[in-house]
């Protein structure tokens, strides 16, 4: 039987059928062995469906037979493509690197629970990705919230549940804006499907309703994506969080957001509502330059670890805004790279992140003085996706912020500001990137409390450290090699302007 | 006099959210947020939307009100007064409200047959049930099955809420309840509710069981129907103890239902893909396509209600042992 035509459904109902069998396998390392083979299986289908579309084909797929606008319709071209590898890329790697770091922070009896969850919020973003239908988005929205509040409350770190009902509160607020939103699109339009709205939204003469279900959506997806200033729950969530859900979230959680704020805008709402696209780019082009520049600066004064790569996030969120404001091909296909590229290097850092764990209880800066010596490889990796991050010539990094550089130039106004704003934040980034790896190589080791002698090579433990280490290879892979991210990223802007590919 | 009753009940609604908000005591909180959630499903019913109005009773007035009640067991009943973000709060609101009326403005008046919404699909899924399913419930047909994918994903977000509870909490270690104190005796010495409770559980799982099987030709469904008959088992839990209740359904039995629910929608869904057709395309499980659908319908139905029944009950017994801890 070809399953190939099933492939866009087999993505989503692998990792979530999975996840009740998961909750079963109670005997120790069952459950992880089940849900790592599973996500490994999610990303081999991810890849498959990439390497089609990369030849050009679009996947699209009625469930249950019926037929769109009637029906529930998925669909997978190049820009859920990108996405599609980002989510199960991290949800797979994360997975075969967990179980060290899982075993460490969760208890036993508690773990089929734990990794039922992340298959769930896998599962989540996975639907949300290939799904074709604005309900339907919302439908995998709450799988994906519930099960990553789950993952980010279920730590040691009791301080994980003030901020996680934090996260929650606000992630509710964001997805009941994107609700009433799309409420009201229905209310003039009659159809779910995307791109039937998009044809039946040009027939709407009377546009104050669309209007305002633009701006329901636009915040609430921006307060899900932590688009500065509705940022707030984003860097507590990530420090109090087990290291792999943080691994897991910063790579792929915000993006996910992001993608569908510009996939509807630009497909449904730019057609229909004449200016909304100096509207869309007039809005977010501020928030995306003070969000870049605020939150590179606080990261710089941010003593906590994870707290500081956390505060980056909401930086590099603001480069991928950035480059969805500038409206044009090349400004799209710029921030697309840096989604993918942006999530091998934070996703590669909280790997690092993570191997320090190992033996690092506290994880501010100041307690970490000298862990290179104990850690060398962990900190080689952590010091590769730093360049990575900051953007360095022959990283991952440097690709998407030379391509965003470059969008940036081609546009009419404010060209210098904009050069001048991305310059800036990547020497803020080689600060806060410096007081790492200053600590890590060059700190004193007096006064730390490191469980043991510190002068002893102890490095965690190898599957984690061989991802940690595959990730950061790869943010030197793709900076030599960017055809994969960039013909996608040029395929996604191609979808998104209504272009032919 | 359906625009008076209407307005008479969207009256009460804010009075009640008012009264929610102004409330310190969170018992009474409580109540009042089950008082709306009644209210809100006799408006539903006004807009005739019966199973969307059945579900918010059983749901919203129901399960919901009783977890809120456990879990105010474990703090306390007044609420810690916060100056902090009243007027911010207050202002987002009242811009929100501005914003929706400025939308409301131009939508097309109440059951304009040339709305939108009347003109696209819901005519087509009016024409086409007869046909394609044969079932006189048309929202059924629409929920299970030509969006069924949706009340699947449903399905699992109820999952998510009951792993994470679980996880959360943390589950009950086997045995626990045999040893626990008598403390639990629910209502025993309340002679009344004994007697009248006694009499009420068995119809309302009966009820349950109706709303269950009877969801193709009037309103009701597996979400309905499992959260029905949750609320009989709660009651039960409630007249005579929660150990009492385990003992009738013990949380090994739940999880089997929860998972096994959920399992059952999804391998439907494999099964229609083993058989040639998409996934949840319940045409090809016989060979009479319209069987088919009726067929899919009912076992998906089944794993609805199997898997909204024990997520709430386990959800429920998770926050009310640790009440009593």
């Amino acid at each position: 039987m070809d399953l190939t035509p099933h492939l866009p459904a087999l993505q989503v109902v692998v990792p979530m059928l999975a996840a009740p069998l998961i909750v079963l396998l109670k005997p120790r390392g069952l459950a992880w062995a089940g849900a790592t083979a599973v996500a490994m299986l999610s990303f081999c289908i991810a890849i498959a469906m990439t390497i089609d579309v990369l030849q050009g084909k679009v996947f699209t797929y009625q469930m249950g037979g019926w037929a769109a606008p009637y029906g529930i319709e998925l669909s997978v071209d190049a820009f859920s493509a990108v996405l599609l590898l980002v989510v199960s890329g991290a949800g797979a790697l994360g997975m075969l690197a967990a179980h060290a770091s899982v075993d460490q922070q969760i208890e036993l009896e508690r773990q089929p629970l734990f990794y039922s969850a992340w298959l769930l919020a896998m599962a989540g973003l996975i639907g949300i990705v290939v799904s074709a239908d604005a309900f339907n988005i919302f439908v995998f929205m709450e799988i994906s919230s519930l099960a990553s509040y789950v993952l980010i409350a279920g730590g040691p770190d009791r301080r994980a549940l003030p901020s996680v009902f934090k996260y929650l509160i606000m992630g509710t607020i964001g997805a009941t804006f994107y609700l009433i939103g799309v409420g009201l699109v229905y209310m003039m339009t009659g159809t779910l499907n995307l791109a039937d709205m998009e044809v039946r939204i040009q027939e709407v003469t009377e546009l104050n309703p669309l209007l305002v279900a633009a701006g329901f959506i636009t915040i609430g997806l921006a307060l899900k994506a932590a688009v500065f200033p509705l940022h707030v729950w984003l860097p507590n969530a990530y420090t109090h969080a087990p290291h792999m859900v943080t691994m897991f979230l910063a790579a792929c959680g915000t993006k996910v957001a992001i993608y569908v704020l510009i996939r509807f805008d630009f497909l449904v709402f730019q057609s229909a509502l004449p200016g909304h696209s100096t509207q869309f780019a007039s809005f977010l082009m501020p928030l995306a330059i003070l969000g870049i520049v605020v939150a590179s600066a606080v990261a710089v004064f941010e003593g906590h670890l994870k707290r500081l790569l956390g505060t980056s996030s909401v930086a590099q969120i603001g480069y991928i805004v950035l480059g969805a404001s500038f409206l044009s091909a090349a400004g799209l296909s710029a921030s697309v790279t840096h989604i993918f590229n942006h999530a091998l290097a934070k996703g590669g850092l909280f790997l690092a992140v993570a191997c320090l764990a190992c033996h690092y209880r506290d994880l501010r800066l100041s307690q970490l003085a000298g862990a290179a010596k104990t850690m060398p490889w962990t900190a080689a990796a952590l010091v590769i996706c730093g360049l990575s991050l900051i953007g360095v010539p022959g990283t991952a990094g440097f690709i998407s912020k030379w391509l965003l550089i470059n969008a940036a130039m081609a546009q009419d106004n404010y060209s210098v500001l904009l050069v001048a704003v991305i310059l800036l934040s990547s020497l803020m980034a080689v600060a806060y990137v410096w007081r790492i790896v200053e600590t890590l190589y060059f700190g004193s080791t007096d006064n730390v409390a490191a469980d043991g002698a510190t002068d002893i090579i102890r490095e965690a433990p190898l599957p984690l450290l061989l991802v940690t280490w595959l990730v950061a290879l790869a943010n030197i892979g793709f900076g030599f090699f960017p055809q994969l991210p960039i013909s996608l990223s040029s395929g996604a802007a191609s979808v998104l302007l209504g272009q032919l590919p | 006099m359906t625009f008076v009753f209407a307005l008479f009940l969207l009256t009460l609604l804010v009075i009640t959210a008012l009264a929610i908000v102004r409330s310190d005591n969170l018992f009474v909180a409580v109540m009042l947020t089950s008082i709306f959630s009644l209210l809100m499903a006799a408006n539903f019913f006004i807009l005739d939307a019966a199973d969307v109005a059945l579900t918010e009773a059983a749901v919203g007035a129901g399960v919901t009100t009783v977890i809120f009640l456990s879990a105010l067991a474990m703090t306390a009943e007044r609420e810690k007064f916060a100056h902090v973000g009243r007027a911010a709060a207050l202002l987002v609101v009242i811009v929100l409200g501005a914003l929706m009326t400025y939308a409301i403005f131009d939508a097309p008046r109440l059951g304009d047959p040339n709305a939108p919404v009347h003109q696209h699909v819901a005519p087509w899924y009016l024409e086409k049930t007869p046909e394609y399913i044969d079932i006189p419930n048309i929202v059924t047909a629409v929920l299970s099955s030509f969006r069924g994918y949706d009340t699947l994903g449903e399905v699992f977000v109820v999952f998510a809420a009951c792993i994470g509870v679980l996880f959360i909490l943390g589950p009950r270690p086997a045995g626990h309840a045999a040893q626990r104190p008598a403390r639990s005796s629910g209502l025993k010495h309340h002679l009344i509710p004994q007697v009248v409770g006694r009499l009420l559980v068995p119809f309302i799982v009966l009820f349950g069981l109706y709303v269950q099987f009877h969801g193709e030709y009037g309103p009701g469904g597996g979400f309905q129907a499992g959260a029905i008959i949750a609320t009989g088992v709660i009651l039960f839990a409630l007249l005579e103890g929660e150990n009492a209740a385990l003992r009738a359904v013990p949380q090994r039995a739940l999880m089997a239902l929860v998972i096994g629910g959920a399992s059952l929608y999804g391998a439907v869904g494999i099964v229609c893909i083993a058989l040639g057709g998409n996934f949840l395309d319940y045409s090809v499980l016989s060979s009479d396509p319209v069987f088919g659908q009726q067929l899919g319908i009912l076992i998906i139905e089944a794993g609805v209600g199997m898997a909204v029944c024990g997520a709430l009950l386990t959800i429920f017994h998770a926050f009310a042992s640790r009440g009593q801890g």
